[in-house]
């Protein structure tokens, strides 16, 4: 992805690129052949979500529900009283959108195991505008009691977290999303649902990232090295069932804490800091995200910038904040 | 206890009697609640739950059970006065409805009442779960049947139509769907709030097998739900003229009723009329 140049983080020479809806088909596929109890729902979509690699290896657990997100998340809460573990695909507008008071009353208030996996979330969806930018997921997510929500950054990370998603038990949100992402994962990461993983260490300013905002997060911290400042970098992809103790751990040992999400400031990742610190720790805290905007089209890359979602920006930031 | 089954139309009917005043009791004690509706249902309530229905009550998450959805969520108090009669949870809950702490919600939860199985309240939420589960069964393989009653404001919403071309087109044979059509909601009459008609013709034009009857005649019931059981590679719709607050003269035929609590005057009127 040339593109993601401009925000500084991928497209550079040694940078792997990766997909996470690919990871997720792959996983899903994995899963069908290890024998796990899944079928898979699609509204339309599954070309897109890569939902239709399960469905090509094992069209009888698949099923495609039609441009009809509300019935298909209610069929899904329905399915998972049988013994199955669904996994329900869209993008995550139609999601956690338009399907909000089915999540929230079938699957939520019924506490049912389904695993709800959006694609296309965030200003990355790029030219197809602020109508399919979904940039308040985490926040409607996050609100639903016993919603576990998961924002992964690459893909190793996002195969780990959809078997651990499977593993749980209780309704799981995945965010993921249309562009490649930078790998920041090596081969021996191990992801676990409610551990934050420290990804740079520093001494100045801690930078908190989930999705693609850790990627920024990391670029950040090298434009402050460079200036002298020594940030350490968090990356959280768990919003909820947050891991609370790593980062009261580290923003204690700090003196300024950056988020970083491509989704609304307040709400996400961005609200969960917030929310944490001002109760438990209150400090300096800037918080880099979409600020109370839509969307609109445009080139991924073209829009980070223009909405300020850059290492540029959590650097301009964490000075701010120091 | 096991299972209570019931054969004669006779034995159903004096049950769904007996029910009656059970569903007024949960009303007139919580002094809040939905009476017509519940009223309007309760036949084929007793019919699936005594005749048609292998359920479980010292066992609600049998695998061998039907699965029963009251999509038109509203109207649970008939559905705990059918789960607390068969054993489900003692009687003594009835006396508790919608008031804390109850483990019977003012709509269906599946989370605090043994033997409901999904939640639904919300109007529309039922149909596409009952859907779900009959995928999910269907996948595993499993004999077991769904049934599910929805309500004529309740098919107002436009996700009971997503349901309504699912499953026909995942040709659903095992899912059993009543439309309880007593053509009253809280604004008055369907036909002037919001028209549905024509409603059977929607039904077939979506790819279900489609049955007429009375709701309140047992007879009829029994039969549509013997024939529901031979149709094959669809799923089968049982469109029920019913009356809202059926059993009760003053409640009869009356919106009013939709969602308003007897007082004392008339609590004592409604159960005299529902006498042995």
């Amino acid at each position: 992805m040339a593109g993601m140049e401009t925000a500084g983080v991928g497209g550079k020479v040694g940078v792997v690129m990766d997909s996470l809806r690919d990871a997720y088909g792959d996983t899903l596929v994995e899963l069908g052949n290890e024998g796990a109890n899944i079928v898979v729902f699609d509204a339309d979509l599954a070309g897109s979500t890569r939902t239709s690699k399960f469905a090509k290896a094992f069209p009888d657990r698949f099923f495609n529900m039609g441009a009809a997100e509300q019935g298909m998340v209610a069929a899904a809460a329905g399915a998972s009283t049988t013994g199955v573990v669904p996994f329900v695909s869209t993008f995550a507008m139609f999601a956690t959108g338009r399907a909000y008071e089915f999540v929230r009353q079938a699957v939520g208030v019924g506490h049912q195991n389904v695993k709800i996996v959006a694609t296309h979330a965030g200003l990355t969806v790029g030219e197809d505008g602020g109508t399919h930018q979904c940039l308040e997921d985490l926040a409607l997510m996050r609100m639903i009691p016993g919603m576990t929500v998961l924002s992964p950054a690459d893909a190793l990370e996002t195969k780990q977290a959809i078997r651990a998603a499977y593993a749980h038990k209780g309704p799981v949100y995945v965010r993921l999303t249309r562009d490649k992402f930078p790998r920041i994962h090596a081969e021996d990461y191990r992801f676990q649902i409610g551990k934050a993983v420290m990804m740079r260490p520093g001494t100045d300013v801690l930078l908190v990232g989930c999705g693609l905002g850790t990627s920024i997060c990391l670029a950040a911290a090298d434009l402050l090295a460079a200036e002298g400042i020594e940030a350490t970098v968090l990356h959280c992809p768990t919003i909820k069932l947050f891991d609370r103790e790593t980062l009261l751990r580290l923003a204690k040992a700090h003196r300024a804490v950056v988020t970083c999400e491509e989704h609304q400031a307040h709400g996400g990742l961005g609200g969960v800091v917030a929310e944490l610190l001002s109760e438990a720790h209150p400090m300096p805290l800037r918080r880099v995200g979409v600020q109370d905007q839509f969307g609109q089209s445009g080139k991924p890359e073209k829009l980070l910038e223009a909405y300020g979602v850059t290492p540029q920006a959590v650097a301009a930031a964490a000075k701010a904040a120091l | 206890m096991p299972q209570q089954k019931l054969e004669s139309v006779e034995d159903l009917a004096a049950k769904a009697k007996a029910l009656r005043r059970d569903v007024l009791l949960q009303v007139y004690k919580a002094q809040s609640g939905h009476p017509g509706g519940s009223l309007s249902w309760i036949d084929i309530g007793v019919a699936l739950y005594y005749h048609e229905m292998a359920v479980f009550p010292e066992d609600p998450a049998n695998p061998a059970r039907d699965r029963f959805v009251l999509s038109k969520g509203h109207a649970c108090p008939a559905q705990y006065a059918l789960l607390a009669d068969q054993g489900f949870f003692p009687k003594a809950w009835l006396e508790t409805f919608r008031q804390y702490p109850t483990k019977l919600q003012g709509h269906a939860e599946n989370h605090y009442t043994p033997g409901v199985e999904v939640t639904t309240g919300s109007l529309g939420q039922g149909l596409p779960q009952a859907v779900g589960i009959a995928l999910g069964l269907k996948v595993q393989k499993a004999a077991q049947r769904v049934y599910c009653v929805i309500g004529d404001g309740e098919s107002q919403e436009g996700v009971i139509w997503e349901a309504a071309m699912a499953a026909p087109h995942h040709k659903l044979d095992n899912l059993c769907v009543f439309h309880d059509l007593n053509g009253l909601q809280i604004d008055g009459d369907v036909k002037k709030v919001m028209n549905i008609n024509p409603v059977p013709d929607k039904w077939r034009a979506f790819g279900w097998a489609v049955k007429e009857i009375d709701g309140h005649d047992f007879t009829q019931i029994l039969e549509a739900l013997a024939w529901a059981r031979t149709v094959k590679g669809q799923p089968a719709m049982i469109c029920a003229r019913t009356v809202k607050g059926k059993g009760v003269s003053f409640m009869e035929n009356q919106a009013g009723w939709h969602g308003v609590a007897p007082k004392t005057e008339d609590y004592e009127k409604a159960l005299a009329e529902l006498a042995d």
